[in-house]
This record gives structure tokens, C-alpha cells and sequence, in this order.
């Protein structure tokens, strides 16, 4: 049933990703009288500064009133946004966009290569202060990373405004998915006037100027944000909706109940322990899509004996994935077997040998590796299960660990910390497994993959593979990365299990019947401008 | 009385001060910061963010720059609303919770006196034992089972007022965040009212008044009424503080964007300054309505003079 549903939405998607790029109104499809849509925002989001902004609800609302250089489908493919088209040198380190001359602000004012330059410039810009700052030092743009580190002036950033439509990026290496990242809010062009006469102040509602489909009216924090068409946009006129209200509700439980009540359209999640019951009483507008993410489990390598790599792949084989997929988590999940989620664009990764096993042939390959290990049931392994407070969270715990005790006789001691305090405690390595969940931030493999580097930031489990850092090091400049990642998915899961994958995440949502055009894609950039409400 | 008030008043300075000079400390010592995130943010960007709100500089810095601001009444920028300050935020959000409150208390005051005074006339009877075990009903039953009991009701199933919003606080919004709020503080004000009703119709001065023969009627409201609103009184100072604050279980399920989800958010988010801001926002509200609630002692006990 979750399958088919899957199915029929992804299918649903790539029917209509074809033509998604602003409302695309079916031939006979009859159009509601008032075009309004509410949608479920999350959490309310922390700014709308698009070059501050971090996490989904902020990226959500960025994605309505503002556009970058290009957009995505609902396949997540490139759609042209404020640029035309552009086109790369041979060795893919130097990019020219040409904008479209009919882009304007939601001020009338036009849209220029200018306002990259400024928007560009100001990520980072230590004045600034973005936590997103890092996001231009991915791709390697000129001097981005002085300039973050305060060795550079933010003028001698690697972009420049070759005429007022013209804009060109300089890398400092071979970066092919540059173009793909652009879709990205830290990229897109700011209001330099605005910015400048308001300061901090240029978000507000009575400040605000936008290049989107739609222009802010009203935001009241923690009740609701009022977006009205913007007359000024490019392609205004294939936009259909002409209210936008978003609500910032952090609870999916209070969320269904707006959406139940008629007060929502589109939620953002749903509440997990409802999913069954809402596939079976409205499953037309339950949606769930594949998302850009992993949920794993990590294991503390500094420490013994999870720094054996038999400990690890016995802990990893142990967990019946279907099991977790099908009656824990229960919402269309995955199952993971590799780090990599399979909607990556361009990119499979293979296969691992485990994950063609049955469960009992893991369950036995487990057991021997355990022994091996020095563990039985007589000299069980015992430790900590680290995961951040969260109902979803602790289900799996449970159903995981005890997995691991009637397979290896493994003790398992469940502790849950508050969500800051989890952080602390997994930066600090005083742990021996724990819960970790990573959503991509650009649809590219390495997204994912960089994380298990020896030198990044977010490796708290500290694995170490010199090999491993080579291959991604390597793929950086390379053309044709595939081969690489596919070796480092290899080296990390099959050979090493750095980590344990155990699902990958989808997005769901409530869609009402007559809501056309939602075309959700793995990064979820979606937008309002491709919505119409039909009539009902 | 006018030096009991200033007296108050010059109490309530050190008072303040220790608050916040405690939960300051409190706040930074819990683990984490504002900008830890699961997304480890590279240290340069990190240290780009930490110089531009002071948070590089030693706690003790932080604290005098904070008390520095707040003489100028300023309560700092919001490291989690990162385009709003406190002060805005507060502004924004205090106003709605109040209002949901005051409608709150004056509805929890006439129930909750009224019930409490109906059973203490008709003590042991059946009217006392329904009235007085709805009240208890509304003690035990939290209210984050009864704003999902009222949207159920009122929202769902009949389409009698919005699942939740404010808009400006139009009364259709208003309706079930009330209901949510006050049900708890009506049982309270009932039980404290009957019992010390009970009390009251046993004394000295309303055997009195029985004997004097004078109407019943004027025996409960001239008589009894004052000297039994006492402990409700002493009761309802605190209460009040509380229930204009607002409650993080009305503005998450009914999007009504009140001051009380901050109290939680903020610390989770280690939102230092709205911490900061709400506990001061508290701190002063109780120290004042304390002394109002000594002043009202004063107007309706006659045994009590400052």
C-alpha cells in the first residue's frame, strides 16, 4: 500500500516535472474562483535574510518571494529563474550567467548582475555573520574562504558584473554541479538600497523588497506570514495564485488539525503515529516523496571497541531495515543500506553485498563477527544508545536495541538528551553510538559523502580513512565524479561501516484534493507559483 | 500606605536584580550555545557570529554588556527570531497572550467564585458534590488534552469557530484559547472560594448577622463575601501572572503567536536574551501584583493597616 502510494507519487511528479516552471494549468481543468492557498510553514524560521537563512521553513518562504539564477522541477532538475542561460570554460572554473532584462524587484526596480555580485559578497562577509557563509566556500569561489577567515577584503570575491546582465563566478577549481547549488537561497541576489537604508531591519514586512513570484504583506512571528503576487515578477503571468499565507506551526499534531478543520491546504509534515489511519481515510492526499537524507546511527571510532570494524558490521547487520521501515517508523521510509540516498541526480551508488542478504544470513554473519570480536552472550557487549528527545526517535532506539540483544546478546542502555545538549555531546565524542540524520544540501553526492572525511566538522564519529578522503579530494576536480563515489560509498559502508545507514528519509505531506501543481522534489524546493487551486 | 508602596518598590530593585543576575549565569552554563547546530558551522564562520553578539568575550563581559543595555531598556537582539529584537518580540506577543488572559481570569473569577460560593451554601449536598467534582475534573484534566478536545469539537467535527490564528484577536479566535486557559484556574478559585466560604458562614460576626435577622442574600454578599475572598485573593495575585503570561500548550495548538511558548522555546533554543527578557518580564510582573495584592488586603480586611 505505502509502496503503491510512493509510486503513484513519484509517478505523479515526473508526469507533470516536464512542464514545471510557473503554473502549468492542464487543458480542462476548471479554476476556483479565488485563489488563495494556505500552507504549513514548520517552525517559524529563524530570518528571511536569504543569505542568513539556514533549515527548511526559512528556505520554504525564501522560495516564494525570491529567485535565484535558476530553479528546479519537481525532478529536480534546472530550470532557467532570473538567468537565461550560461555557459562554463572547458576546465568548468569560470561561469557566465546572462539574466533576463525583464526581471525586476518587487519595487519595480530591475534585477541586475549587481545584486548577485552584492548577495554573493555578503555571505560572506565576516559583517554579515551568516551561518551560510560556508556555502560559497563549497564550490571554491575566489578568495571565499579568506574572506570568511578575515584575510581578504569581500571585494576581491570571485564574482564579478561583467555589463548590468552579465555575471560571472570564478572558481578555484573544477566545481560541474556549481550551477545546481544556485537554486540555493544563500545565492540569490539581495536589494543592495534596501539593505543598506533598513540594515537588520530590511526583512520586515514594511521594508521588504523581493524578485519572487510573491511579496511579503504581513508578518506576524509565530502566527502567520501573508505573501500577495508580486505584479512586478518576470513571469507574472503564469503565476495563478494570488494569496499566499504560511503558517508556522511546529507541532504535526495542531497542524493536521488546521488541515482537518479546512483552515490548511499543504501541510509541511504529518504526525507519524496518524499516517496509517490517513492513508486509509484520505489516502489521495497523503503524498510521500523520497527526500535528500539519511538516517543512521553512528559509532564513536575513537573508542574501543567500536574502532573495530567487526563491531561495527555486526551491530549494522543486525538491524532488520524492513522491519524499521515497514512497523517502526511506518511513513514510507526506505530502507538504507548505503550512506548515499538512491535520489541523488547522477548518481547510484552500488549495491552492497549486505544488502542482498536475507535478514537471517545478516543475523548469522553478525553473530560470527561479534564472536570474532571477542563478545557472546557469556561476555556481552554493552553500551550507551545516545538520541536526541523525540518520540520517533526513541521508538527506533527500542526496536534496534532490541534487535541487537536477541541477535548478539548486546546490553543496551537507552539515553535521550535534550537537543542542544545531544550536539554538545556527540562534538565532544562522549558517546558510543548515537542517532544521526543528515539532509543534503545540494543534490550531489558529495553532499552526503564529505561528511565522512577525516577533517569535517560534523564527523563525530571520527572516522578516519586516508583512502576514503582521497577519492573525495580527487572528485572535487573531477568531471566525471561517479567512479570515485562509488569507491568511497564502498570503502565506508561496505568495507569499513563507518556508520550504520538505516533509512532514508521521505517528505509527506497533506495535500488537499484540489490543490494542482505541488511538485515536490528530493531538496523540496518547492514553490507557490506553480500551484493553481482547482475549483471545488 | 504610601511608604508600604515605595518600600515595595525599593524591595523590588535587589529582588530583580539577583533574578537576573542568577538566571544569567543559569542560562550560559547550560550546555550548547545559541549557534550550535547539528551542522557544525566551520570555525571561522562560527567566530564571525559569536564576535558580532559579544558571545567571544568572557560571560562576565556579557553580563555587564546586558545590564548595560537593559538600564536603556533594551533586552538585546533574539538569537533565534534573528530579524526581531526581544523587545519587539515581546511587544508582539505579550499584548495577545494578555488578552487571552484577562478574558481567561475574568471568566475563571465569576465561574470560579460563583461555584465555590453555591457549594459552600449548599455544603455535603448534591449541588456541592457536582459542582465541586466538575471543579476537580478541571484540575486533573491538563490542558493540552482539552485544546485538542475543543478544536475536536468545535473545529472538526462542527464548524463552529477556527481551529486556531489570532487575527488581531477577533472573538471567534479568542473562544477556545480562553476555554483551555481558564478551565484549570476555575477549579482552583472554586475550591479555595468554597472552602473558605465554609469558614466564613461558621463565624462569630455571621451568627450575628443570622440572629439581627437580615435578609440572606444581604448576609452572603455584604458579610461573608469580603472576608471569604481573602485567600482567593492572596491566591489570584500569583494566578494572574500566570495566566497573562500565556501557556506554550495554547499558542502551539491554537497558532495564536502568545508570549508563553518563548518561556520554552527560548531556553531549548538557548535564546539567551529572550530568556533573559521573559524571566524579567515575570520576575517584575509577580513582584507587582504581590504588592497589589498586599494593597487590596489592606482595602478589604479591616485588621490590616500598613
Amino acid at each position: 500500500m505505502k509502496k503503491t502510494l510512493l509510486a503513484s507519487a513519484i509517478m505523479a511528479t515526473s508526469l507533470f516535472a516536464l512542464h514545471a516552471q510557473a503554473a502549468d494549468v492542464p487543458a480542462g481543468t476548471q479554476l476556483a474562483a479565488v485563489q488563495e492557498i494556505v500552507r504549513g510553514g514548520g517552525s517559524e524560521p529563524a530570518t528571511l535574510d536569504p543569505q542568513k537563512i539556514e533549515g527548511t521553513p526559512g528556505s520554504l518562504r525564501a522560495a516564494d518571494l525570491f529567485e535565484g539564477l535558476y530553479n528546479q522541477d519537481g525532478d529536480g532538475n534546472l530550470v532557467p529563474g532570473v538567468a537565461k542561460s550560461y555557459t562554463a570554460n572547458a576546465d568548468n572554473t569560470v561561469y557566465t550567467f546572462t539574466l533576463r532584462e525583464d526581471a525586476k524587484w518587487s519595487n519595480g526596480d530591475p534585477v541586475t548582475a549587481h545584486d548577485f555580485v552584492y548577495g554573493f559578497t555578503r555571505a560572506v562577509d565576516p559583517e554579515t555573520a551568516s551561518p551560510y557563509a560556508w556555502f560559497i566556500e563549497i564550490p571554491s569561489i575566489v578568495n571565499a574562504s579568506k574572506i570568511i577567515a578575515g584575510e581578504a577584503d569581500p571585494s576581491t570575491l570571485g564574482v564579478k558584473a561583467i555589463d548590468d546582465y552579465t555575471f560571472q563566478v570564478n572558481l578555484e577549481r573544477p566545481v560541474p554541479y556549481f550551477v545546481k547549488m544556485t537554486s540555493h537561497q544563500t545565492m540569490f541576489p539581495a536589494p543592495k538600497a534596501t539593505i543598506e537604508k533598513w540594515g537588520s531591519e530590511w526583512t520586515k514586512a514594511e521594508h521588504i523588497v523581493s524578485n519572487g513570484a510573491y511579496k511579503m504583506d504581513e508578518w506576524v512571528v509565530n502566527e502567520k506570514m501573508v505573501f500577495s503576487r508580486n505584479e512586478n515578477y518576470w513571469n507574472n503571468d503564469k503565476t495563478v495564485i494570488n494569496k499566499v499565507t504560511i503558517l508556522p506551526i511546529e507541532s504535526p499534531n495542531a497542524e493536521l488539525k488546521r488541515f482537518q478543520a479546512g483552515q490548511m491546504d499543504l501541510s509541511y509534515e504529518l504526525p507519524n503515529d496518524h499516517f496509517k489511519q490517513l492513508t486509509r481515510d484520505i489516502p489521495d492526499q497523503v503524498v510521500v516523496t523520497p527526500m535528500l537524507g539519511t538516517y543512521y546511527y553512528q559509532f564513536n571510532t575513537t573508542k574501543a571497541p567500536y574502532n573495530d570494524v567487526r563491531v561495527r558490521k555486526a551491530l549494522s547487520y543486525a538491524i532488520d531495515r524492513d522491519v524499521i521501515t515497514k512497523f517502526v517508523a511506518g511513513t514510507g521510509e526506505i530502507p538504507a543500506y548505503s550512506f548515499t540516498p538512491e535520489v541523488v541526480n547522477g548518481f547510484n551508488p552500488a549495491t552492497p553485498d549486505y544488502a542482498t542478504w536475507t535478514q537471517k544470513e545478516r543475523n548469522e554473519k553478525a553473530k560470527a563477527l561479534m564472536e570474532e570480536a571477542g563478545f557472546s552472550k557469556s561476555n556481552p557487549l554493552s553500551f550507551t544508545l545516545l538520541y536526541n528527545t523525540n518520540e520517533n526517535h526513541k521508538k527506533l532506539a527500542i526496536a534496534i536495541s532490541s534487535m541487537w540483544k536477541k541477535t548478539l546478546g548486546v546490553n543496551v542502555t537507552l539515553e535521550n538528551q535534550e537537543w542542544k545538549t545531544y550536539i554538545e555531546t556527540k562534538k565532544h565524542q562522549q558517546f558510543d553510538v548515537a542517532r544521526a540524520g543528515w539532509i543534503g544540501d545540494y543534490n550531489e553526492a558529495s553532499t552526503m559523502l564529505d561528511l565522512l572525511t577525516s577533517s569535517h566538522g560534523n564527523n563525530d564519529g571520527k572516522y578516519s580513512n586516508a583512502e576514503y578522503d582521497k577519492l573525495l579530494n580527487e572528485a572535487k576536480t573531477s568531471h566525471d565524479p561517479s567512479a570515485n563515489y562509488n569507491k568511497a560509498e564502498e570503502i565506508a559502508i561496505a568495507q569499513d561501516m563507518a556508520v550504520a545507514p538505516i533509512y532514508q528519509y521521505v517528505t509527506k505531506r497533506l495535500v488537499k484534493p484540489y490543490v494542482g501543481g505541488y511538485f515536490p522534489n528530493p531538496e523540496d524546493k518547492i514553490y507557490t507559483r506553480d500551484m493553481y487551486i482547482i475549483k471545488h | 500606605m504610601f511608604t508600604f508602596v515605595l518600600k515595595r518598590v525599593l524591595e523590588a530593585i535587589p529582588t530583580l536584580l539577583i533574578l537576573i543576575t542568577v538566571s544569567f549565569f543559569l542560562m550560559h552554563s547550560a550546555p550548547g550555545s545559541p549557534f550550535s547546530s547539528e551542522r557544525t558551522l566551520p570555525p571561522e564562520v562560527l567566530a564571525n557570529i559569536n564576535a558580532k553578539y559579544h558571545l567571544d568575550e568572557p560571560v562576565i563581559n556579557q553580563y555587564f554588556y546586558y545590564l548595560g543595555g537593559l538600564l536603556q531598556g533594551d533586552l538585546g537582539p533574539s538569537f533565534r527570531y534573528k530579524d526581531f529584537t526581544i523587545n519587539e518580540l515581546i511587544a508582539q506577543s505579550f499584548p495577545v497572550s494578555a488578552e487571552i488572559g484577562i478574558w481567561s481570569f475574568i471568566v475563571a473569577l465569576l465561574i470560579g467564585v460563583g461555584c465555590g460560593v453555591i457549594a459552600a451554601l449548599r455544603q455535603n449536598s448534591w449541588i456541592d458534590y457536582s459542582v465541586m467534582g466538575f471543579a476537580n475534573l478541571g484540575i486533573v484534566l491538563p490542558n493540552f488534552v482539552l485544546a485538542p478536545l475543543c478544536i475536536l469539537f468545535f473545529s472538526i467535527y462542527n464548524h463552529w469557530l477556527p481551529p486556531g490564528g489570532w487575527n488581531g484577536g477577533a472573538w471567534p479566535y479568542l473562544v477556545m484559547p480562553v476555554i483551555a486557559m481558564s478551565t484549570s484556574y476555575i477549579a482552583q478559585i472554586a475550591r479555595i472560594t468554597r472552602g473558605s466560604m465554609i469558614e466564613t458562614m461558621h463565624s462569630n460576626f455571621i451568627r450575628t448577622a443570622k440572629a439581627k435577622g437580615l435578609p440572606k442574600h444581604r448576609i452572603i454578599l455584604q458579610h461573608a463575601l469580603r472576608p471569604a475572598m481573602l485567600p482567593v485573593i492572596s491566591y489570584l495575585g500569583p494566578a494572574f501572572v500566570g495566566i497573562v503570561t500565556g501557556s506554550v500548550i495554547v499558542d502551539v495548538y491554537f497558532g495564536t503567536g502568545g508570549i508563553g511558548q518563548h518561556f520554552i522555546n527560548g531556553a531549548l533554543n538557548r535564546d539567551y536574551s529572550m530568556v533573559m527578557g521573559v524571566t524579567i518580564l515575570v520576575g517584575t510582573l509577580t513582584i507587582l501584583f504581590n504588592a497589589i495584592v498586599d494593597v487590596l488586603y489592606a482595602v478589604i480586611d479591616p485588621k490590616i493597616r500598613y
